[in-house]
């Protein structure tokens, strides 16, 4: 795997102090964070640890009690989802939310049906989506199949496509390798490689860290609703990852309000 | 379906005489049509992953608005159109309550065919109404050459629906809605709005259902299209729409109530008495209902 050149490296979300709490339990407690395209950058961290809350706030399914995201240099409270997806931030969630009785130009262009008059224009989708998921290299049998009848990563490959398709610069993935097989995960892996390459940011939400070793440019551990420590994949070993997820010695959590909580 | 409808038509060819003959087709088309009219509504609404109870009760009603209008004196032209548009504004009360309290779609139909029903029992005092203008009358009983205004109705509205259902945004929304509502929803559409359309389609066809219904027997009878909910919903599914949702089929609804007045008719032909007409009909859903159910399920 060839890393990419610096320069193809651009900022494109700085996160600054993001706080965040749902009730008494304080999930995010001052999150800094610099997201870049052509990188994937890995947020690793325990259940509960602030990764998902995180996520949710850059893509505009919660609002952040404090501070704010700068992109392009623009600094921002809050993002709706609407917002976050015409900047380029798209999320593709574990479960996908692909229709499965439908056909991959169907779910590709869902709620962006590209029209002649009032009817459907299906050849001009069909042939967008086919140099779509040529460029990312996917393969499927047909682009009439419907989506449940594909392998997990080729469905997780369709909603990528899709996160592309809705404008995407930043793909945000929630676990994708998660129900996957071993041949199927390296489908997905290929893809994440394939996105860094060109160009694309990807931050990836993972809980193996064989994965993240694999396609990682740089690892962002999440403990307590901080980033505990963010650095080079090139820099650090597996079992160091592990110790800095699972508590340092002397930081373990002190009181009530540094429980944390995952997935709200 | 194509091959059960070929097999239905030998076995009762092989049996009577009578039954291969354009006089009796012609009498089966002119039934079925009505049938068709109603089960090209209820595709949208089951492929969109609910039901539609009201459908009858929806015909009677405009049946009886009609008729009220035109004994009033209004032009039976425009009384037509009322009357049609009504019934597209019940079928929106029921997408808009569904919608609204995000109840199930069974129930809230259940509810508004007995307020409909008791609507048109009240507007009638329970007695039928009779005698129409016959340009109005024509719509059930003219004839255009050797074939009726309803088969023509039910044509037009199976080949806009397919139109609708398979070239548009509306229908693949439709179908989006049976297949995950969620999903649509976070693709930026909002299906409320559709599944409100969807049952207004519903409304509409009811509507002109009823209209053909009154205009046949130039009565409005308040407790006319009784049992036109099953009729249609057992039609959608012998079609081959998923009662689940997600997917449609015009064509499969129009040769399923072709297959549905055969067999009606073919028992009478062979002189089985009417009322095992209603238990075949109980039959025929419930066995479409499981084969279907169990082909989606194949699927997933």
């Amino acid at each position: 795997m060839t890393e990419p050149k610096g320069a193809d490296r651009k900022r494109f979300i700085e996160v600054r102090n993001l706080h965040k709490a749902f009730g008494h339990i304080q999930a995010l407690r001052g999150v800094d964070l610099e997201i870049r395209t052509a990188e994937v950058l890995a947020i690793v961290g325990d259940n509960g640890a602030g990764k998902s809350t995180l996520i949710k706030i850059l893509s505009g399914v919660l609002k952040p009690d404090k501070g704010s995201l700068l992109i392009d240099s623009i600094a921002h409270e809050y993002l709706t989802p609407n917002q976050a997806i015409r900047m380029g931030i798209s999320t593709v969630y574990q479960d996908l939310a692909l229709i499965e009785g439908m056909g991959i130009a169907e779910n590709l262009f869902l709620g962006r049906e590209e029209t002649w008059g009032p009817f459907l224009a299906k050849r001009r989708m069909q042939e967008i989506s086919r140099k779509l998921l040529d460029r990312l290299q996917v393969n499927v049998p047909s682009l009439h199949v419907p989506v449940g009848m594909l392998s997990g990563g080729q469905r997780q490959s369709v909603a990528v496509a899709r996160a592309i398709h809705q404008g995407g610069r930043l793909i945000i993935l929630d676990e994708p390798t998660a129900a996957l097989g071993v041949r199927e995960t390296a489908r997905v892996l290929d893809l994440i490689d394939l996105l860094r390459k060109q160009g694309y940011g990807v931050v990836l939400i993972s809980h193996n860290l064989h994965h993240v070793f694999t396609v990682a440019d740089r690892i962002a551990v999440m403990r307590h609703g901080r980033v505990a420590g963010l650095m080079n994949r090139a820099d650090i070993r597996p079992d160091e990852i592990v110790q800095m997820i699972t508590a340092m010695p002397g930081q373990e959590p002190s009181s009530k309000d540094d429980l944390v909580m995952d997935s709200i | 379906m194509g091959i059960l409808l070929v097999v239905t038509v030998g076995y009762l060819s092989l049996k009577s005489p009578y039954f291969f003959s354009w006089s009796n087709f012609h009498s089966i088309l002119d039934h079925s049509s009505l049938n068709a009219i109603i089960a090209v509504g209820m595709t949208f609404v089951i492929s969109g992953g609910g039901i539609d109870l009201s459908v009858g009760a929806i015909a009677a009603l405009c049946g009886v608005i009609m008729a009220v209008l035109m004994h009033g004196n209004w032009g039976w032209q425009i009384v037509a159109l009322l009357g049609i548009a009504a019934g597209f504004g019940f079928g929106v009360i029921n997408g808009l309550v569904i919608t609204t309290f995000r109840v199930n779609p069974f129930i809230v139909t259940l509810g508004t065919m007995s307020v409909m029903r008791g609507m048109a029992l009240i507007i009638t005092g329970g007695i039928p109404i009779y005698n129409f203008p016959q340009g109005f009358l024509w719509w059930g009983s003219g004839h255009i050459g050797p074939i009726n205004p309803p088969m023509l109705v039910a044509c037009c509205i199976a080949c806009l629906g397919a139109i609708l259902l398979n070239t548009t945004r509306f229908g693949r929304y439709t179908l989006a809605l049976g297949g995950s509502e969620e999903s649509l929803r976070r693709s930026g559409v909002n299906p409320s709005v559709y599944k409100v359309l969807v049952y207004g389609c519903c409304g509409l066809t009811a509507a002109i259902g009823g209209l053909i219904v009154t205009a046949r027997l130039n009565t409005a009878e308040p407790l006319a299209a009784t049992m036109f909910e099953l009729e249609a919903i057992a039609t959608v599914v012998l079609g081959g729409t998923t009662m689940s949702g997600g997917n449609g089929t015009i064509l499969g609804t129009v040769l399923a109530s072709l297959l549905l007045g055969i067999l009606r008719n073919g028992l009478v032909i062979l002189g089985i008495p009417s009322y095992y007409q209603q238990l075949l009909l109980g039959t025929i859903i419930l066995v479409a209902v499981i084969l279907s159910e169990w082909k989606a399920s194949g699927r997933r």
